[in-house]
């Protein structure tokens, strides 16, 4: 299956990634947000002991990281690579994640809910990535009693995750949706089966480099099956919606276009300062290019590569220390140029 | 989801702030976001709070606001009643015993629902997976008598049988 930054999945060439995510907690604890350290401590012992030391753990060797062994810089660089939410980041003194090798599995401990396991595959493969978010967490409920009602299902701390506790979510490119602004009608049509779909750079209007996070709002009264029948129902429509204006595009100016993709790979290649914006921006145009079979010698993952590791702290991280933004914008030219001869 | 500004159009406009650790979320239609935009003496601090609270007062009925006469305290953690309301977060899994139906018309408003109808834990949910199982096998017992599968029912009763006989010990 592999890490979705470095392989790819059906449908890859529109889907990034497809995420499953479990909310959960532990019965007879307080919730992470009024634990004292004590508590904290408990929990992540409770779970670490059984999940690493028994080696009952489905999917590869996992290892304990607790927040508050590695660096800020660390920390905010498993958040750009979403094996971490920033949440887990923020609240690092009482917080750990048990993450497996190729970062596809990651459990986070007191984050919100005491237990937050992900799960992330390339391309479109949300069925997969829920069959084994489903197995780990039939193997941690051999252990541990969880907080759950028969009425309202497992019980969150935040009553919008009540339920089947789950997020199910796509990472998805959509340039030519885009750019001729159909998305509007989109956004209005999924909202009433459910869904959403939110930018994942930035919330809001600012979304940049043309990518999207569809995913569901509704966690109570639909099955976990339901919910990603849905998801993938209108994630495959999406993908088609997508397909059809990128043929258009391509058919009513296709030297326009051509000569956008082969100028943002030019920048990119060449550009001596880049900023995150404006490299996210480039990319998209280039990813859109490699999607087309216009640009034929780039891979899409090392697009995905430079996209995660232009990220500001994980190229703090790469380069090993502090960078002002300036020198930021320089090194992650310096890094583009590199990584695209 | 309806928005959390007027209360009528679907939300499709979600805003997340994270200030000093801070997480707040905003479900707004676009509409209302728009006016939102445009006039900026209007961008009072939104917090998620707030919006529990305004949807919690809301009885589901469209009438009155919906107000307890008493303030309940959740034994188990301490949280009251009203500090849920303003926080929009529940202190441990006791809380939602203690605050029992006052919470379905909040859950209705998100969920459009306020029965979980999806995974049980298999081990400590056992006999709520047993007992679900039963429902769907007599549904299916209806069917199959309505049809006139009878053989069909006969296997059907005797697993609804065998699971009731597994329900009671």
């Amino acid at each position: 299956m592999g890490n979705w930054i470095e392989s790819k999945g059906p449908d890859s060439n529109i889907v990034l990634s497809s995420r499953i995510r479990l909310a959960r907690n532990i019965s007879g604890y307080h919730f992470p947000h009024v634990m004292n350290d004590e508590e904290s401590k408990k929990i992540i012992k409770k779970l670490s002991t059984f999940m690493l030391k028994e080696n009952r753990m489905p999917a590869g060797n996992f290892q304990l990281i607790e927040m508050a062994d590695i660096s800020h810089i660390e920390r905010m660089s498993l958040v750009e690579k979403h094996v971490i939410s920033p949440r887990l980041a923020e609240n690092y003194k009482n917080s750990a994640v048990i993450v497996n090798d190729d970062s596809t599995v990651s459990i986070m401990i007191n984050e919100e809910d005491h237990i937050r396991l992900q799960t992330i595959n390339p391309g479109l493969q949300l069925w997969e990535a829920y069959k084994l978010a489903d197995n780990i967490d039939d193997t941690i409920e051999e252990r541990l009693d969880y907080a759950f009602d028969q009425r309202a299902g497992y019980l969150t701390v935040c009553p919008t995750n009540i339920g089947t506790g789950i997020r199910a979510s796509v990472m998805i490119h959509l340039p030519a949706l885009s750019m001729t602004k159909n998305l509007n009608e989109i956004l209005n049509a999924i909202t009433q089966v459910g869904l959403t779909i939110r930018g994942i750079y930035g919330e809001g209007s600012n979304t940049q480099g043309n990518l999207y996070q569809i995913s569901n709002q509704i966690t109570l009264g639909l099955s976990e099956e339901e919910i990603i029948s849905n998801l993938a129902a209108v994630t495959g429509q999406i993908i088609n919606m997508e397909r059809i204006e990128r043929a258009k595009l391509l058919q009513s100016g296709r030297a326009r276009m051509e000569d956008s993709i082969w100028r943002a790979l030019g920048i990119l290649q060449n550009a001596r300062v880049l900023s995150n914006n404006e490299s996210l921006g480039l990319m998209s145009n280039v990813r859109l290019g490699i999607e087309l079979g216009i640009i034929k010698d780039i891979d899409i993952t090392t697009l995905n590569k430079l996209m995660i590791n232009t990220q500001p702290a994980t190229l703090i991280k790469l380069e090993g220390k502090d960078l002002d933004t300036e020198s930021r914008d320089v090194k992650r030219a310096k890094y583009v140029r590199e990584n695209l001869k | 989801m309806l928005c959390q500004i007027c209360n009528k159009r679907p939300a499709n406009v979600h805003m997340t702030k994270i200030v000093n650790g801070e997480k707040t979320e905003l479900h707004i239609c676009e509409q209302c976001a728009r006016e939102k935009e445009n006039n900026p003496m209007n961008d009072a601090p939104f917090s998620f709070s707030n919006i529990i609270s305004s949807l919690m007062d809301f009885s589901g009925s469209g009438a009155m606001p919906y107000t307890p006469k008493e303030n309940i305290k959740c034994p188990q953690c301490g949280l009251d009643y009203a500090e849920f309301k303003k926080t929009g977060r529940f202190g441990c899994s006791n809380c939602y015993e203690s605050f029992g139906n006052r919470l379905e018309p909040l859950l209705k408003r998100i969920h459009g629902n306020t029965q979980h109808t999806g995974k049980v834990p298999k081990r400590t949910g056992g006999i709520i997976k047993i007992k679900r199982d039963i429902e769907k096998l007599r549904y299916e017992l209806k069917r199959a008598i309505d049809n006139e599968e009878y053989e069909k029912a006969a296997e059907l009763r005797d697993k609804i049988k065998n699971l009731e006989s597994q329900d009671m010990k």
